[in-house]
C-alpha cells in the first residue's frame, strides 16, 4: 500500500477507504462539529433552512457551541446572536453548550475545545472558524470551513473534502529562551508567503517541535492558515497523550495516527531554531517578515497580549517574566483566552506575585476572556484600535482593519516581544531582558 | 444560483491578498445571514475595508458603491493572488453576492472563500493563468461564455482564456453543495 502522511491517514479513515492521494475528493465522517456566536446564527439557519424547523443535529455529543468573538459589548444584535445559540442548544438539549453569563463560559473556542476535551488524536474536527486548525497540535485533522458546510455537518455528520498535498517543516535544536512557537511560525510564513500554503497540510516534526508545550504547539498549528493552509498538524507523542488523557473525562476511545516512513510531502524545509532570531510580521500581512533586531525602535502606541494564538499561560508566563518590576510605557492590553486562564493568572505565581498582580502592578489592563479585539469587533470591544495607531500584538492576522480602524498598523510578535516593546514604548528585541 | 450560459456587466478590479476582513468588517458580522432583511446588509457593507488607493484599480479610489446603497453597479470582480484569504466567514461571499456580484476571477483563491463561494451557490469563482488584475479595468464591460469559459472584454475587444472550472462544477451547476449531494445521494432528509 501506498505509504500516507499522517493527513492522508485520518482523510482515508474517515472515509472508509484503504488509502487516499492528494486531490481525490472524498466524503469523510465528522468527529466534532465546533460553532461561535458569529457563524453559528448563520449555520443555524441553514440547517434548518434544509433539514426543516423541527430537525434534530446528527450527532448531540458531536457538536459544541463556544460563544466566544463578540460578548462583553452592548452590540444589541451581537447579544441577540448568543441568544440564537443559547435558544439552539436549549431545544436541541446540547450538551456542550458553554453559554455566556453562567460558570460553563470559556471564552475563545480554539482553546476552550482542548480544556473541555473535545481534542483528541486521529479524529476530524471542523468548526466554522479559520483558525480551527489550532487542533491539529492535537494531531487531529482540524480545519475551519462556512455556515453552509458547517449546516450541512449538523445535520449529517459529513462532509466532502479534497485531500491536500503535505509540506513538511522540521524544527531542529531545542528553543533558546528569548524565542517562543510565534516566532518559529512567523519566520515559516515570511519564508513560503501568505499563499505559500494554500490548499496544502502543513505538518511540523523535528526535537525542536517536540521540546514544545502542547499550547507552544498550538501557537504553530493556529498560523497555518495566515500562510493559506488548509490544516497544520503535529504527531502525538506522551506530552500529547497526557494532554488529552487529563481532560478526556468521558474517556472517548481515540487513536493516534503517524506519517508512515515514506510517505510523500510536496515540500520539505527544515530549521535550525537556535540560529534564529526574534521575528515581527509587520503592516498589513502576516508574511511582511521583518526582524526584531532590524526595525527596533518603530514607535508604538499600544501593545496588546490575547486570543486564540497569544492568550494562553505559556504567553502570559513569558510576557510576566519581562512586566515583572516594569512599567509599561504605552496602553498594554492583557486579554486571558479562557475563564480557565483567567483564573490561573490570579493562581500562577512569579517570585511570590501572580500574574495578574504583575500585570496590574505593570500598568496594564487585564479584559475578560474572550476574542476581544483580535478582530476589532463592535465599537466598544475591550482594547479595539478606533482610531489610526501603531501596536504591537500577540495575535495572529494583521490585514488592513483587522484589530479595528482600517489605518492602524498592527505588528504580529512574540509576547516576550509584545511585553519589552510594552517596557520600551518602541519595538524591542526581548534580548535586552532575557539572557 | 446555479450556472447561467452567460454573465455580462462592469467589472470592478482589487489586487492581491484581499482578505475577508477587507469585504467584509469583522462590525458587521453581527448580521445573522439566515434573516433575509440582515443578508440585503452585507451588500451596503461589501469592500468597505479596501484601503481606498486599492479600491478600483488600475486608477484606485473608485468606490464599490455609495454609502447608502445596498447592491453595487458591477457584475464581476477581477482580483490577483490569493483571493478571499484570511477568516472562514461565508459573510463574505455573502456579502458580495447581496451587492449583486455574479463571478470571481482571481489568479487563485483562498481556500475557505473557494469553497464558501461554490457550496454555498453564491458566486461563480474562476481562476485565470493570466494576471488579469493588471489587463482589466474597473468599469470595462465584461462578457463571459460559462461553460467555454471565454471571458471576452467588449471595452477593450480582447478575450481571456479562463481556467475551466473543473471537479466544482457539478456542485455549482447543481446550486450548491446540498442539492448536490442530494443529487449524488450523500443527503437523505
Amino acid at each position: 500500500m501506498t505509504p500516507m502522511t499522517l493527513t492522508e491517514k485520518i482523510l482515508a479513515r474517515h472515509s472508509g477507504r484503504e488509502s487516499v492521494q492528494p486531490g481525490d475528493n472524498i466524503w469523510i465522517d465528522v468527529d466534532v462539529l465546533m460553532t461561535h456566536d458569529v457563524c453559528g446564527p448563520g449555520t443555524i439557519g441553514i440547517f434548518k433552512q434544509h433539514f426543516g424547523q423541527n430537525a434534530q443535529v446528527w450527532d448531540k455529543q458531536k457538536v459544541v457551541i463556544i460563544p466566544d468573538h463578540y460578548i462583553f459589548t452592548n452590540d444589541k444584535m451581537a447579544n441577540r446572536n448568543v441568544d440564537v445559540l443559547r435558544h439552539f442548544a436549549a431545544e436541541q438539549d446540547l450538551p456542550y453548550y458553554y453559554d455566556v453569563g453562567s460558570e460553563r463560559y470559556k471564552g475563545v473556542c480554539h482553546i476552550a475545545l482542548p480544556e473541555e476535551g473535545h481534542t483528541r488524536p486521529g479524529e476530524v474536527l471542523f468548526g466554522t472558524d479559520s483558525h480551527t486548525c489550532t487542533a491539529g497540535a492535537f494531531g487531529e485533522f482540524a480545519t475551519g470551513i462556512g455556515n453552509t458546510d458547517a449546516g450541512f455537518v449538523m445535520g449529517t455528520g459529513k462532509l466532502w473534502v479534497k485531500v491536500p498535498p503535505t509540506m513538511r517543516f522540521i524544527f531542529e535544536g531545542e528553543l533558546p529562551p528569548y524565542l517562543m512557537a510565534k516566532d518559529l511560525i512567523l519566520a515559516v510564513i515570511g519564508d513560503i508567503g501568505c499563499d505559500g500554503a494554500t490548499y496544502r497540510a502543513m505538518e511540523f516534526d523535528g526535537p525542536g517541535v517536540y521540546s514544545l508545550n502542547i499550547e507552544e504547539r498550538m501557537t504553530l498549528c493556529n498560523m497555518v492558515i495566515e500562510a493559506g493552509g488548509k490544516n497544520g498538524v503535529i504527531a502525538p507523542d506522551q506530552v500529547t497523550l497526557d494532554y488529552v488523557n487529563a481532560r478526556n473525562a468521558r474517556r472517548v476511545p481515540y487513536t493516534p495516527v503517524f506519517s508512515d516512513s515514506g510517505a510523500r510531502f510536496v515540500f520539505e524545509k527544515s530549521y535550525d531554531v537556535r540560529k534564529l532570531q526574534p521575528v515581527v510580521a509587520q503592516p498589513h500581512s502576516p508574511d511582511n517578515r521583518a526582524y526584531v533586531n532590524d526595525i527596533k525602535g518603530t514607535k508604538l502606541d499600544r501593545a496588546y497580549i490575547g486570543s486564540c494564538t497569544g492568550g494562553k499561560m505559556t504567553d502570559f508566563r513569558a510576557a510576566a517574566q519581562i512586566l515583572q518590576d516594569k512599567t509599561v510605557r504605552i496602553d498594554t492590553f492583557v486579554v486571558p483566552a479562557t475563564s480557565e486562564i483567567a483564573r490561573g493568572l490570579k493562581t500562577e505565581r512569579i517570585n511570590g506575585h501572580t500574574l495578574e498582580e504583575v500585570f496590574l502592578a505593570a500598568g496594564a489592563k487585564i479584559g475578560e476572556p474572550s476574542c476581544a479585539a483580535c478582530l476589532g469587533g463592535p465599537a466598544d470591544t475591550f482594547g479595539r484600535l478606533n482610531a489610526p495607531m501603531s501596536c504591537i500584538s500577540t495575535t495572529n492576522r494583521n490585514f488592513p482593519g483587522r484589530m479595528g480602524h482600517k489605518e492602524a498598523r498592527v505588528y504580529l510578535a512574540s509576547p516576550l516581544t509584545v511585553a519589552a516593546s510594552a517596557v520600551t514604548g518602541c519595538i524591542t528585541d526581548p534580548r535586552e531582558y532575557i539572557a | 444560483m446555479t450556472l447561467p450560459a452567460n454573465v455580462s456587466g462592469k467589472a470592478y478590479v482589487l489586487g492581491d491578498n484581499v482578505d475577508t476582513d477587507q469585504i467584509i468588517p469583522a462590525q458587521y458580522l453581527t448580521f445573522n445571514p439566515a434573516i433575509p432583511e440582515e443578508y440585503r446588509q452585507f451588500g451596503k457593507y461589501a469592500l468597505s475595508s479596501v484601503p481606498p488607493a486599492q479600491a478600483g484599480l488600475p486608477k484606485g479610489h473608485i468606490p464599490f458603491h455609495t454609502e447608502d446603497e445596498f447592491v453595487s453597479p458591477y457584475t464581476f470582480i477581477i482580483g490577483g493572488k490569493n483571493f478571499g484569504c484570511g477568516s472562514s466567514r461565508e459573510h463574505a461571499p455573502i456579502a458580495l453576492d447581496a451587492a449583486g456580484i455574479k463571478v470571481v476571477v482571481a489568479e487563485f483563491f483562498a481556500r475557505i472563500f473557494y469553497r464558501n463561494s461554490v457550496n454555498g451557490g453564491y458566486l461563480i469563482p474562476f481562476e485565470c493563468a493570466q494576471r488579469l488584475c493588471e489587463r482589466v479595468c474597473t468599469g470595462d464591460d465584461l462578457e463571459l461564455d460559462v461553460a467555454s469559459a471565454q471571458l471576452h472584454n467588449r471595452t477593450t475587444g480582447e478575450t481571456y482564456a479562463l481556467k475551466p472550472l473543473g471537479e466544482v462544477a457539478p456542485i455549482l451547476e447543481a446550486g450548491g453543495i446540498f442539492p448536490y449531494a442530494e443529487k449524488v445521494g450523500m443527503l437523505n432528509r
